[in-house]
Parts: structure tokens; sequence; C-alpha cells
């Protein structure tokens, strides 16, 4: 009877690759979500034009504007007279000027001996987009203390992502979200079309066992899903530079759970909805509206309230977001995962536990 | 022995009576019709039948075995046909075909002696998607994808609806052959037609079985006296033969009408209260299985 389980998995692979137009979205949604979150919708802080008002271009001010014009992520856009900073900024031409005291220098050096100070540099910024501006100031602030850094107070390290880069941030969400996309949604339908179309009666009444049906309905869409994993994983290392530091093979490795997790999830959908339309809906409003939420991917958990909060915990993708986030961006390696893993592997066992349970050999 | 032993079968969905208490059994090697319009529970008795879902009363056997506890032994036996095209439409025919066998376990060739004669005709498209295919072939891969196990009972649930009249015939006729191979066949349709090519029948309308016979057994039964009607306007006489007294029913049949009477009926009056109808004529006719069924339906 082996070869009734592998005549299966070939029937649901034909299933899957006459579908061409279901497999052309699978594979596309991986790289334009990538493109997008990395390249189109980003928070950080790039090309940012900055005007400089200075009254007296002593060296001090010509040594802090020249590393602004030196910096990658800001474009310097000339001396301005202080009448023009609020035109500049309507126009805009500008997203920041930076106004130097007249005494610059001279209170600079005041301060270094020691002596307190009133201000002696202003950052006007265009704030129409808060996380620009944010970021912008931020960052601004940093590179212009270096002139001061004897009177810094605080002394601010970015680890891991010094730069703000955004895409850091999304790439482990979106992994979380594609992998959810394609495996929950697709096996959802799977089981349901066979109700809908008539040929699970047909199925039923063959001597074919239900965990056969189940399993042998995971398998093509674990490989496709690989697939997806492999071109999300180059995209990210290549296109957009995420470091991977924790190493490829750990990242890989949870990945693979987390594939396993929501092709049971897809299947246990399938198996209790009734028709095609109710397993999409359920994958997509109850999985995807608090995955998208409540996963740390968009917004910090810890800012919910703490209803959520606890709720977020039953979110298969807060942890594995949680996980990739530190093998990938802050370089730990697997074992400092265990925690997640462990969830996500219990997860798995019980949802797919469930589908088996659920699957009724009847059809009431 | 008997194949098939139903006794007292029951199947409600909610407050609907599907199936109310049936009974009947089907011998070894017996082409066995249910007859009945839609609605009259074939569908549902297929899939008590076919263990697919479980009765809320009653019992019964195929081959000795009990569908509600020894379902899993009896599915190997059973080839099943639903009433809806019930193959991957997206799969070749041949796909389907091989699919079918190795989740039986057989292999195509083992029992190809017994599909070829329906499976040939349908082989130059074997390379065709199921989806598109008549619906006389799609009937054709069908029936050969449930029969390439070697089932020793068929369920046929409404196999003649919706495709032609030449592939009617023909699937009569592979059923006859089949037949004629030892196999158990259980077939229902909604066309009174049909019903003379099974060896015996049941009625059935409404969750009930109105009566079990052979065809020539069934028509036997019917004790009414029946007549063919006819007029110019054959509408207006089907609404006044109806008020006529001693009329038991009225109903079209073909070009004419059929006309089920009790014993105080008398031609000679019945032609006198509708002497207004042009060109009336009344004949006595011979009932068929439709009559008989319609005529049960009203005791």
């Amino acid at each position: 009877m082996k070869n009734s389980f592998l005549s299966f998995i070939k029937k649901e692979s034909l299933h899957i690759l006459r579908d061409k137009v279901t497999m052309l979205i699978v594979m596309l949604i991986p790289v334009v979500l990538i493109v997008l979150f990395g390249f189109a919708i980003s928070t950080e802080v790039n090309n940012v034009d900055v005007a400089v008002v200075a009254p007296e271009r002593t060296d001090g001010v010509v040594d802090a504007v020249n590393r602004i014009a030196h910096n990658d992520y800001f474009t310097f856009c000339g001396y301005i007279d202080p009448d023009q900073i609020d035109q500049e900024l309507r126009s805009g031409k500008v997203s920041a000027v930076i106004v130097f005291a007249s005494d610059f220098d001279r209170r600079m050096a005041q301060i270094s001996t020691g002596l307190p100070s009133t201000p002696i540099i202003q950052l006007v910024v265009d704030a129409s987009n808060v996380n620009t501006a944010g970021a912008s100031t931020a960052y601004l602030q940093e590179i212009l203390l270096g002139t001061a850094s004897q009177q810094a107070m605080f002394e601010t390290r970015m680890l891991f992502n010094p730069q703000m880069k955004s895409a850091y941030n999304f790439v482990p969400g979106i992994m979380g979200l594609i992998v959810i996309l394609v495996c929950a949604m697709m096996t959802s339908v799977s089981i349901v079309r066979e109700k809908e179309v008539g040929t699970m009666e047909v199925l039923l009444v063959s001597p074919i066992r239900p965990s056969k049906i189940i399993f042998s309905k995971m398998i093509p869409y674990f490989v496709i899903s690989c697939l997806v994993l492999i071109i999300i994983l180059l995209l990210s290392y290549y296109l957009l530079h995420v470091p991977m530091s924790g190493g490829v093979w750990g990242i890989f490795s949870l990945s693979l759970l987390y594939v396993l997790l929501s092709l049971s999830l897809g299947l246990m959908v399938s198996i209790v909805a009734k028709t095609q339309v109710m397993a999409l809906l359920i994958s997509a409003m109850v999985m995807m509206v608090p995955m998208l939420l409540l996963s740390g991917m968009l917004f910090p958990i810890e800012n919910s309230p703490i209803f959520f909060q606890y709720f977020s915990n039953i979110v298969p993708a807060r942890w594995y977001v949680e996980a990739i986030r530190k093998m990938m961006i802050q370089g730990s390696p697997f074992l400092a995962v265990w925690k997640e893993f462990t969830i996500l592997l219990g997860m798995t066992v019980a949802f797919l536990g469930v589908s088996l349970i659920k699957f009724n050999d009847k059809l009431e | 022995m008997n194949v098939i032993e139903v006794n007292g079968l029951s199947k409600s969905y909610g407050k609907v009576k599907a199936l109310d208490s049936v009974s009947f059994s089907v011998k070894r090697g017996e082409l066995f019709g249910l007859i009945g319009p839609d609605g009259a529970g074939k569908t549902t008795l297929f899939r008590l039948l076919t263990t697919l879902i479980n009765p809320n009363e009653g019992s019964a056997t195929i081959e000795g075995l009990d569908i509600s506890k020894d379902y899993r032994q009896i599915r190997p036996l059973l080839g099943y046909m639903p009433g809806r095209f019930s193959l991957y439409p997206d799969l070749t025919v041949e796909e389907n075909l091989n699919f079918f066998a190795s989740i039986f376990g057989v292999r195509v060739k083992d029992s190809y002696d017994l599909i070829a004669p329906i499976y040939q005709q349908i082989e130059p498209f074997r390379k065709r998607q199921a989806g598109k295919l008549s619906g006389g072939m799609k009937q054709k891969l069908a029936l050969s994808c449930a029969l390439i196990h070697n089932p020793s009972v068929l369920f046929l649930d409404e196999p003649t609806t919706g495709i032609d009249a030449v592939s009617r015939s023909e699937l009569w006729d592979m059923l006859k052959n089949l037949k004629e191979k030892g196999i158990t066949i259980l077939v229902s349709t909604p066309y009174m037609d049909e019903a003379s090519l099974c060896e015996r029948i049941a009625l059935c309308n409404e969750g009930r079985i109105l009566g079990i016979d052979t065809p020539k057994g069934i028509i036997k039964q019917f004790k009414s006296r029946l007549y063919a009607i006819s007029a110019d306007n054959m509408y207006s006489l089907l609404e006044a033969a109806r008020q006529v007294e001693g009329v038991v029913e009225c109903y079209p049949f073909g070009q004419m009408h059929h006309l089920i009477a009790d014993a105080t009926f008398d031609t000679r009056s019945f032609m006198d209260q509708l002497e207004s109808l042009t060109n009336l004529t009344i004949e006595s006719a011979k009932p068929t299985i439709e009559d008989v069924f319609i005529n049960l339906m009203k005791q």
C-alpha cells in the first residue's frame, strides 16, 4: 500500500502544477513582498536633504557640515539664510535645516572645558512624515554630537542595526507572513475542495486511510514552501543585505518547522471547514489578522493591551518572528531560540493531532 | 444468499425524513433498480449502503457485514459511482484511472478485462482532462474507475442523468454485461422507462418504498382500470376529466392523457359529461411502470 501513498502525492502535485496561475502567484508573492517591504515601504533615513544656516562659517561649522555631507544617508543642499528656512521646508526642497549659533566655535570650546552652555545647534525638521523625521533627527544628533562628544551625557549605540535599516525589521515579519500565506491558505482549500467537488465520497469508500490523505496532501506543499523559503532567504541576503549572522542552517531549520506548522494549521482548517470560501475566510481573517497585528511584525507586542499580550502567546507567528529576529539580526546561535523552537514544535504536533482526530471518514 | 439486506432503515436530516423505514434485499448477481423522482431518498439510501453516513434506525448488511459496525471491511468490496461527477477534472482520463487503481492497491492491467468493454470507448481520449469530456464519456470513465478493483457490489447513483439517449442505452448494455460477470448492481434512476431494463425494481417516493417486484410483476399489481384519452384541447380535457366521478387520477402521458378509474367509472357517462370537447376519444390502455407509480402514490 506504499504505492497508494506515492500516487496520492503524485496526484496532489499534478493538481498544483496544473493550476499555473496559483503556482505563479505563490512564487511571485515572496518576491513582491520582499521588494515592497525592503525598498518601497521603508521607515529608515535615506537621502534626507539637509540645508545649513551658519552666520559664520568657522572651522567647527565646516567640519560638522562636512561630516553630514559625507554621510550616505544625508544630502547636503548648501547654505541658506535664516529667513529662507520656512520657504525651503514648505517647498519640500529640504527635509531638515541645521542652524548653527553664530558663536558656535567659541562656545564649543567653552563646552569642552566643561562649562555649562545654552543650546548651540537648532534642528528644524519637516515632521509631516513622523517616522522619517524621528529617525533623521536622532541620526543627525548622533553625527553632530560627535563634535562635542566629551559633553554628551548619553552615549547611545544602536546594536545589531546601527543604521536602523527597516529591512532588518521587516524581513523576519514577512517570512512569517509569506509562509502562512502559502502554506496555510493553499492547504486550507485542499481537503475541503475534495468535499465540494464530490471526490471525497469516492475517496472515503476506498481503503485509503485518513492519515495517508492528510500526509500526502502536506508533502507537495512542503516542497513548494521550501522553494519559497529559499527564494526569500536569497533575496534577503543578496538584495537586502540582511546579515543572517546566526547561521543560515539554523534559520532554515526553524523556518522548516514553521512551514510544517502552517501546513498543519491549513489542513486543520480544511478539515473543519465546509466550503472552500469558508476555509479561505478562516485562514484570511482568523489567522492573518492576528498574525499581522500580534506577531510583533508591524507593532511591538509590548505596546498592546495586556489581554492582547497574553493572546499573542497563541499566535505561532509571534514565536517564529521573535526567533528569526534573534538569529538573523542579533546573530544568536540556533541554541538561543530553543524555547521558541519547542513552542512551535508543540503547536505543530497539536494541530496535526487535531487534524487526524477531526478527520471524519464518514460524510457527516 | 442475499448480498444486500436492508431492514427498516431510516434517516432524518433535522425534521425532514429522507428515508422512512425502508426494507428490501438484493440477490447475488442481480441488477436491482431504485426508481423514483428527485427527493425520493435514493441518494440517501446509497450513502447509507456505501457506509458514508449512519442510519438513525434500522440496519443493513452487505455481504453479511453490518454497514455501521463493519464499515471498514465493507468499503473495499464496493464500487461506488456518486450521482455527481466525482473524478478529478484537472487530471487526464489515464491519470484518474491509475490513481483510483493505486488507492485500491490494484494495477490497471489486472482488472483490464473487466473494464475493457467500457474503457476502450474512451481510451482514444486517455490524454484528455476528465473535466473536458462529454457527459456520456465522463460516466464511462467514472464507471471504469468504480470497477477498477473488481468490486462485488456496484452502486450507481443516477448514472444516466444528464447524458444523451445513445449513451444511456450504451450504459445499460454495459450494466447487463457486468451483471453477467456476476457483479451485483444497485442502480437508481428517475426515468421510469429505464425500469424495465432492471431485473427487479423498487419504486420509491418521499423516503418510502411503494412496491418491489420484477418490472412485469409491478405492472401486474395494477388492478385499476386505465384509459387513454385525447381531444383537440388537451389542457381543457385534463382539467375537465379530473372533475368526473370515478376518476382517481388523470395525467399527461406522451400524446395522450392517461386516466386511472375506479369501479364507479362509466365510459359512456364520461363521454356525455365532456361532450363539449371536440374530437374526444377514449380507449383502454395497457399500464406501464409510470402508471403503476402514479397509482401507488395515490393510495
